[in-house]
């Protein structure tokens, strides 16, 4: 396409480009990075290719790599939303391990069986998350402050529940959650679902846009863009099968990221969000309900928190007491910038966080694969996470915090 | 260099300012003799902020000459407008407020002691106790910044003005925050400043004052000099014949629309702002809100739309009582506004046009839990089309559009609903002449459909041009309402000054 089509004609008629404008440049260079690291992993690991056996690439470490992302990735999917409305959460790491806490000893103490235990888990993750929203939203204290006071009172929630104690061991069917494995069988079921469904998806939006005249994308830019999806799916399930399968909570991990990236991008609720903190002058002025959107997407933070710690409870068989030196909250702050969310607010995408999850876990888990010292971890990742934010403000002429 | 002084503390002659596609100043002339009090006089835009800002520094010229204390500066900035003895008190005073007086008074240039490593706040307050008890201020020095009145800000940075030697303090509406007594205050400050032989710029839209204080008077109009003279030379009648006194050339696409039944009547309304007013608007009829800025008019907008509750009032949609205490209330009643910020109030910018655009009235594309993208898309791609904002795509970030684009985007968003009363705060401010008169169009287009049309402009050209009744405010209250065929420039102009 040349470039005269994206110009303005002297009548000022409206020129369909539009489908240029939605090439998502940033994940495109979000992938190259993260492939660039897993290739640089792989060949520190395996003499420079010469013996993959054993290096980063194999398939029991990618599966590894992909179960240890999985709770900070379920975490950035909600840190996403209180970002873009300009806020942020920090107690999600302690409020996951309170939960985790809780759970353990409903189970080992009280002797409840699983599925209530889910229930009232998220039920009290909910509350304590529109808890925190209804302080921030309707009192006005910063979020910063009382979330930063969350995470100190349920630090202290931790040890009331554990007094110190290691709550164990789980049942088998709780421990599923953390530590099962789908089938091969069901994984590719769920990888054709997967790859049909978004052509399915795909046609439908071409099918609606041509037929209230605003197609605008060539058919083949829709094709390679279904087809580097339908790729990346089902060479992760190859992957992953060769293994064990796909890890229960990565599937967990990819069912909340759609859900919630359904909610950000495709209802009201969402729209509301992005417009809350792009500009609140302009949501007041549009008659949108501030305070009580504000509340919900904390509440929802809370939610993913618990989620969050009951896989962390069912994957180290007992109840998280260390959750309160393990800084999720941090690290799933971290996800979502990475993930191209703005601190200033109004921007960012839930699957970016997903994204920066997994770079921060393949550094995790290259670095001490070379028998790095931790140290080098942290100093990469906070290294990359300033860079991310500087090539953002570089490339999009834009402020962030 | 030193030039020929004639006896004047400041000569501007010719001043030239230039901003993209509009000439701010246009050959603007002003003379300042010292121990006297000139008064600025123009209509709201007439270029007297571009001028003074010109003056202290803020903005370069691109033409003329500025001859000050008999020497004439080059492209100054700030600090040298003040080195050179130029000290302004602005509309809205910006102190640091939890800072004591003194540290205000000498902020930036802070006496120092022990080679320059620590501030000697010994001096700094036995400096700014001396000048007080010279100027005879009463305020504590030590006191917070915070206690003070907005007059007491204000006597401050007079204070501090002269602390400065300045020999010219230009003054931008400093009375519009003051009480009866604080203006008698600052006017005494006024007559001792005189007598030490300080030159006073003074910028005010408010009659009664010029004539009180003015000694000369300069008339400014559409960026150019228009007159100047002793205050003997000029009352009230010549003076509002001289900011007005323009040949409408400005095409209004005024349509003319039968006006159907009443829509909106407010009784008695009064809020933070304005009070005991009144007036109703027609389908089909547009109504001007004419007076100077800060008499109201964007208040009893706000009170209106639900942003601010009334104090008391009644507001009636169709005949009936409502109360709206929030903007969701008037949205629901058909009530919309769209604010004279553009970019602060009417669009979320890091957004694109498309999301803008459905933000108000999502709810109708809705299809079970989730939003109908194509169907959204439509809808957005037929506003974009029949208001021709120029735009690449519906995807595009709204910031990247000029301007006038960026307006018919957030007159687009209440397009998309059902809206019967438009307020439009400003709808043309800082936009190109061109996408200026498409938004008339629009405007005339609404009002044909059918809407009733409120309109805030502080431009009497697009007031006498667009309105069918005009409402003027002066002060909080309502002046008086004109027909179309009524309406002359000093008609409305002798409403708003007094």
């Amino acid at each position: 396409m040349s470039s005269e089509e994206n110009e303005l004609t002297a009548s000022g008629r409206y020129v369909r480009a539009g489908w240029r404008q939605r090439i998502d440049y940033r994940t495109i260079t979000m992938l190259a990075v993260l492939l660039l690291l897993w290739l640089g992993f792989t060949a520190f690991t395996s003499e420079y290719f010469s013996d993959l056996s054993g290096s980063f690439i194999t398939a029991r470490n990618l599966s590894n790599l992909t179960r240890a992302m999985a709770i900070v990735g379920i975490m950035g999917c909600g840190m996403v939303l209180v970002i873009v409305t300009g806020g942020i959460d920090l107690s999600v790491g302690t409020v996951a391990g309170f939960i985790g806490c809780a759970a353990a000893a409903m189970q080992v103490w009280w002797e409840w069986s699983t599925p209530p235990i889910i229930v009232v888990c998220l039920a009290i993750g909910a509350v304590i998350g529109a808890l925190q929203g209804t302080i921030i939203a309707y009192v006005g204290i910063a979020a910063f402050i009382v979330t930063l006071g969350g995470q100190l009172v349920f630090r202290g929630g931790i040890l009331f529940i554990t007094k110190g104690m290691t709550i164990a061991p789980m049942r088998e069917s709780f421990k599923y959650f953390g530590n099962a494995y789908l089938s091969a069988t069901w994984g590719w079921i769920l990888a054709v679902a997967a790859v049909l469904g978004l052509l399915a998806k795909e046609l439908r939006q071409r099918a609606a846009r041509r037929r209230y005249n605003t197609l605008d994308e060539p058919s083949g830019f829709m094709l390679a863009r279904w087809a580097a999806y339908a790729a990346i799916i089902v060479v992760a399930i190859v992957v992953l099968n060769r293994y064990r399968g796909l890890p229960i909570p990565v599937l967990i991990m990819l069912v909340l990221m759609l859900v919630f990236t359904l909610i950000a991008e495709k209802t009201t609720f969402g729209r509301k969000i992005y417009a809350i903190g792009g500009n609140i002058a302009a949501a007041r002025y549009s008659g949108i309900a501030v305070k009580r959107n504000l509340a919900v997407v904390y509440a929802l933070n809370g939610l993913l928190a618990a989620v969050a710690g009951l896989i962390l409870t069912a994957r180290l068989n007992a109840g998280p007491t260390s959750a309160a030196n393990m800084n999720m909250e941090l690290d799933a702050i971290a996800a979502a910038v990475i993930g191209g969310t703005s601190m200033s607010g109004g921007v960012g995408k839930v699957a970016g966080a997903i994204l920066g999850a997994m770079i921060m876990a393949s550094i995790d888990n290259g670095m001490s694969m070379m028998n790095l010292m931790p140290a080098w971890q942290f100093l990469v990742k906070g290294m990359i996470l300033v860079a991310a934010v500087w090539f953002d403000m570089r490339t999009q002429g834009r402020k962030r915090a | 260099m030193i030039v020929e002084n004639d006896g004047y503390v400041l000569e501007m002659s010719g001043i030239i300012k230039e901003f993209p596609g509009v000439k701010a100043l246009d050959n603007m002339s002003i003379k300042v003799r010292p121990g006297t009090v000139h008064v600025l006089v123009g209509e709201n835009g007439a270029g007297k902020s571009t001028l003074m800002k010109v003056l202290s520094g803020a903005y370069s010229i691109d033409a003329g000459r500025i001859v000050f204390n008999g020497r004439e500066l080059h492209d100054q900035n700030t600090a040298d407008a003040l080195n050179a003895g130029i000290s302004m008190i602005h509309q809205e005073l910006s102190p640091i407020r939890d800072m004591t007086i003194a540290e205000n008074v000498f902020l930036g240039r802070e006496p120092m002691k022990m080679r320059g490593f620590f501030i000697d706040f010994d001096a700094l307050y036995r400096n700014t106790r001396d000048l007080f008890g010279h100027l005879g201020i009463k305020y504590d020095p030590g006191a917070k910044m915070r206690t003070l009145s907005v007059a007491g800000m204000q006597l401050v940075e007079i204070a501090k003005a002269i602390s400065r030697d300045a020999s010219l303090i230009i003054m931008d509406e400093p009375t519009s925050a003051l009480t009866e007594n604080e203006v008698e205050v600052l006017f005494r400050q006024i007559a001792e400043l005189k007598t030490r032989g300080v030159a006073i710029i003074y910028i005010t839209h408010k009659m009664d004052e010029i004539f009180t204080i003015a000694d000369e008077i300069t008339v400014i109009r559409d960026g150019e000099w228009i007159a100047s003279g002793p205050a003997a030379d000029f009352d009230q009648e010549r003076l509002v014949s001289l900011m007005v006194g323009r040949t409408i050339t400005d095409i209004f696409p005024k349509q003319t629309v039968p006006v159907g039944r009443e829509v909106l009547r407010v009784e008695n309304l009064g809020g933070k702002g304005f009070e005991g007013v009144s007036f109703s608007v027609r389908a089909g009829e547009i109504v001007g809100l004419a007076g100077l800025v800060g008499a109201g008019r964007t208040e009893i907008a706000r009170a209106v739309f639900g942003l601010d509750a009334p104090s008391s009032g009644k507001v009636f949609i169709d005949g009936e009582e409502v109360a709206i205490r929030r903007v969701r209330d008037s949205i629901r009643r058909g009530v919309a506004m769209i604010s004279e910020d553009r970019k602060e109030e009417g669009l979320v910018l890091q957004r694109s046009v498309r999301e803008n655009v459905s933000l108000v009235y999502l709810g109708q594309f809705v299809s079970g839990p989730l939003i109908d993208g194509a169907a959204e898309r439509r809808r957005v791609e037929e506003l974009i089309e029949t208001l021709r904002v120029k735009v690449a795509s519906m995807d595009a970030e709204v910031s990247t559009l000029s301007g006038g684009n960026q307006q018919k985007v957030v007159i687009a968003k209440w397009i998309l609903g059902d809206v019967k009363v438009l307020i439009l705060d400003e709808p043309t401010r800082g936009i190109d002449i061109g996408a200026k008169s498409e938004i008339h169009r629009l405007m005339g287009n609404l009002a044909a459909r059918g809407m009733a049309l409120i309109m805030i402009s502080s431009e009497l050209p697009e007031i006498l041009g667009m309105s069918d009744r005009i409402v003027v405010m002066h002060e909080g209250k309502k002046k008086g309402e004109l027909v179309r065929r009524d309406a002359t420039p000093e008609a409305i102009m002798h409403m708003a000054v007094s």
